[in-house]
């Protein structure tokens, strides 16, 4: 393993807020990239505000989710509404390989920050502009979290029990899809710029990457006319496929069987060979068609036994089950998520300990975990002027002054 | 809207011009990898799926064209293997073997997703490979990474998304958790797999060494589930799973209302940043004489937390009664005009039907000539300026480019390739 880092030497500006872009660009700051958070003290990331927080306390440095999202970055907060601000940002641009951001669509046009204006400062700039639904469209501007989008995009539709109304997930969905899709877009404009010295301007919409996590039901409609809905755990080709309950208080555990092998592994492994040789269960057509009785029957034993001995055993025997896991067995049971060091904790001097999690993929040759807690707001602000711009301490005092980083 | 036709494929100043034009990915993978190498192709990497003699058993997901169950007609397999061609090889036999390794010689990246140690008993895994290509990019994807305690364990999407913490948090509170009912844990680790790659690539550009690149689909999973982890370690607390209510602020309020003909997916807002979607939506109510005494609160000023129940019902009461005299569509339109947060709980059909998509050009029709029809397909997820993505093209047969690799590239004679085919090697 080498010491540095696979994106050392790459600047990007970060003028994303909430979750998706923020963890975007933390992925690349965790691998060496250099990133600057551009926000402000009259409107910080709003994830900031958001519960939460360090000891139940309330604070723009406090918030957990934001210091998951924004690890190894800069914090630079700017009044971009301040002439001299956005001279400062136009400065930062000059210095910058990337500019990504998730305003409203127009928001970096009246600012004067618009890939146009962008090429003028760097004519071999990269800009990312990641919206709800994309720059254009009659629905390009509609505002919205990704909890709501989740169900435009179907994934509320399709999750939840078949007798009851969606459920849903509790989470912005989306937001956890387009992140991944924005590194990828970065990287490759990159590579783009290196083998033509062309700069790119690339426009995401989280519908449409949510989409392609829906493809294979949206092509079940347009080619057969069909339109799938959910069905609890069930699988169109295994069972049983469940989650069943075990012993204990919400605890419960996945168990995922597809093929007869596996089958009689489970039944042996369980106790229970004869459900082999029994008709009702002996083929797969007739387990899927006495399902409800299967499921009643396999958690009859799954109650008899913790999460984790059910995942043991059938592991053992070569059967996919897996525990369900809340917070608390991720962060501290899961022995294969601490192998990998998921989890990373900082002490940081005013926000305490917060724990952030690193992307899930490991490179053999380079180094890319978090570096340091995600910034107080505004806690490089002399760092990025002075070292980053080359200011004169005297101009960073006077902006100061001027309120420039208010 | 955008249509591929079999001469887009032949059209070689495509590629040449497309993001990852100038590169070669060998991809291996099941379904935990197909839409790495997707994502790589669609983007113009020269992307060559390996598949074992008689295709790749992943073929049997569904669902299929017109519910034919056909290795040729899944629907799955369409859906995440566009811009790709095929060939067919057993990295099994000898020959396969010599074949594979001359690829990797030539190729910047390969893609696979075998369980543990297949490649190392075969002499195929990353520092065999390596020694051959010091430039080469070995991306493997596992249920669990390449190495730690539950390195050989079994698993699903169901279980992957089970230990990562999704479904823990999904599904109504007096029933089991549940999962997405559309495989989702792949899909993820895929997506990272592309980025992994490429910051390897990034890397390589600069120092000309490749490296492994080792994804764990476990993991991508943990990376879905936002509250799990803060909860916990912030105040020892587990976030339950609620169904379409949600309890925060110390307050349950909805996500989730119905409506004239289905549901949508809304929630009474408070305070500086996401209040004014409120008063707006309470505009919109006023329009119609249902706001009641809604129209008086200062929904900017208010705090969500310490509402009395009593009050978000009331709230969500007036809201419900709004919902239920419109359509999905209707509010959605409201919602756009009046700009506040609410979208449509959408099928399928809804999703095809959205003019958003529609406007933005977003689905692409791909001829398939062995079916005698065009299927549209959801399209390029980067919009660039200047246009460089390439046009998606259909997903390929079964060892459809075997010709064009084994005899155009490789220099195999027609006699060399039915030995190789009668010795199950391609």
């Amino acid at each position: 393993m080498e010491t540095r880092r696979p994106l050392e030497g790459l600047k990007i500006i970060d003028f994303t807020w909430l979750i998706s872009g923020p963890i975007a660009c933390k992925f690349m700051a965790d691998y060496g990239a250099e990133v600057i958070k551009v926000e402000s003290n009259s409107i910080p990331d709003n994830i900031r505000l958001t519960t939460p927080f360090k000891d139940n306390i309330a604070g723009v440095n406090r918030s957990a989710m934001f210091a998951n999202y924004n690890s190894s970055k800069y914090s630079l907060s700017l009044n971009l509404n301040h002439p001299k601000g956005l001279e400062i940002a136009k400065r930062l641009v000059a210095w910058a390989d990337v500019v990504v951001e998730s305003f409203r669509p127009g928001m970096m046009k009246y600012w004067g920050l618009d890939y146009e204006e962008l090429r003028k400062i760097k004519s071999d700039i990269i800009m990312l502009s990641m919206t709800m639904q994309g720059q254009t469209g009659p629905f390009n501007r509609q505002p919205g979290v990704g909890t709501h989008l989740q169900a435009l995009a179907g994934i509320t539709h399709l999750t939840g029990w078949p007798d009851r109304e969606p459920a849903g997930t509790p989470i912005p969905y989306p937001d956890f899809i387009s992140p991944w899709y924005i590194v990828v877009a970065t990287m490759a404009a990159l590579d783009y710029r290196h083998r033509t010295g062309q700069g790119l301007y690339i426009n995401i919409s989280q519908l449409e990457t949510s989409l392609h996590f829906m493809a294979p039901s949206l092509l079940d409609y347009m080619v057969n006319g069909r339109i799938q809905s959910r069905r609890g755990n069930q699988h169109p080709y295994a069972a049983p496929h469940g989650v069943y309950r075990c012993r204990g208080d919400e605890r419960w555990c996945a168990i995922a069987i597809f093929t007869d092998d596996e089958w009689r592994s489970f039944c042996e492994a369980i106790g229970r060979p004869s459900w082999t040789k029994e008709s009702k269960f002996a083929t797969f057509l007739n387990r899927k068609g006495n399902e409800s009785e299967l499921n009643r029957l396999v958690e009859e034993w799954t109650l008899t036994h913790t999460a984790e001995e059910v995942m043991d055993l059938l592991q053992a025997v070569g059967v996919a089950a897996g525990v369900v896991q809340n917070g608390q067995d991720i962060l501290e049971c899961d022995s294969q998520l601490q192998h990998r060091h998921h989890f990373w904790v900082f002490e940081h001097p005013e926000t305490g300990r917060h724990v952030t999690e690193v992307a899930p993929y490991r490179l053999s040759r380079t180094p890319g975990e978090p570096r340091w807690a995600a910034p107080c707001l505004g806690e490089h602000n002399d760092y990025v002027c002075t070292q980053i711009l080359g200011m004169s301490d005297e101009e960073f005092v006077e902006l100061l002054a001027d309120g420039v980083f208010e | 809207m955008k249509q591929t036709t079999e001469e887009d494929i032949q059209e070689s100043s495509v590629r040449v011009n497309s993001i990852l034009a100038p590169y070669r990915v060998l991809d291996l993978t099941d379904a935990k990898g197909f839409l790495c190498g997707k994502i790589l192709g669609d983007l113009g990497a020269d992307v060559i799926k390996i598949e074992k003699p008689g295709g790749d058993p992943d073929r049997n997901i569904g669902p299929f064209y017109h519910d034919i169950a056909d290795p040729e007609k899944s629907l799955y397999w369409f859906a995440y293997n566009t811009s790709k061609r095929s060939i067919t090889l057993n990295i099994e036999t000898a020959d396969g073997k010599e074949i594979f390794k001359r690829l990797v010689k030539k190729a910047d990246f390969v893609l696979e997703s075998f369980p543990l140690g297949y490649l190392t008993k075969l002499n195929l895994d990353y520092p065999v490979l390596s020694e051959l290509n010091p430039c080469i990019i070995v991306t493997s994807i596992t249920s669990f990474g390449q190495s730690g305690p539950y390195r050989d364990y079994k698993s699903s999407d169901l279980v992957a998304s089970a230990m990562g913490g999704l479904v823990y948090i999904c599904g109504d509170a007096d029933r089991p958790p549940v999962r997405i009912s559309a495989e989702q844990a792949y899909l993820h680790a895929s997506v990272h797999a592309a980025g992994g790659s490429l910051i390897a690539h990034y890397y390589r550009e600069l120092t000309g060494l490749g490296q492994h690149v080792d994804v764990s689909v476990e993991e991508a999973m943990v990376w879905t589930t936002m509250y799990t982890v803060p909860y916990w370690y912030t105040a020892q607390r587990l976030f339950p799973r609620s169904g379409n209510l949600q309890t925060r602020y110390g307050s349950t309020y909805r996500l989730m209302f119905p409506c004239k003909d289905g549901y949508i997916s809304a929630r009474a807002y408070t305070g500086l940043t996401f209040g004014p979607w409120q008063t707006r939506l309470v505009k919109a109510m006023a329009g119609e004489g249902m706001a009641d005494d809604l129209i008086d609160i200062d929904w900017e000023a208010l705090s969500f937390e310490g509402q009395p129940k009593e009050e978000i019902d009331h709230w969500e009461e007036l809201m419900l009664n709004y919902f239920m005299k419109h359509t999905k569509a209707e509010l959605h339109e409201k919602a756009r005009q009046y700009e506040f947060a609410l979208f449509p709980s959408n099928t399928p059909r809804d999703i095809v039907e959205y003019r958003q998509l529609a406007e933005r050009d977003f689905w692409v029709e791909i001829e398939h000539p062995e079916l005698a029809d065009t299927l549209r397909y959801p399209g390029d997820v980067f919009k660039s300026e200047p246009a460089l993505g390439r046009m998606m093209f259909r997903t390929p047969l079964i060892g459809e480019h075997n010709e064009e690799i084994y005899r155009g590239e490789l220099g195999f004679s027609k006699s060399e390739l039915v030995i190789l085919k009668e010795a199950n090697v391609i």
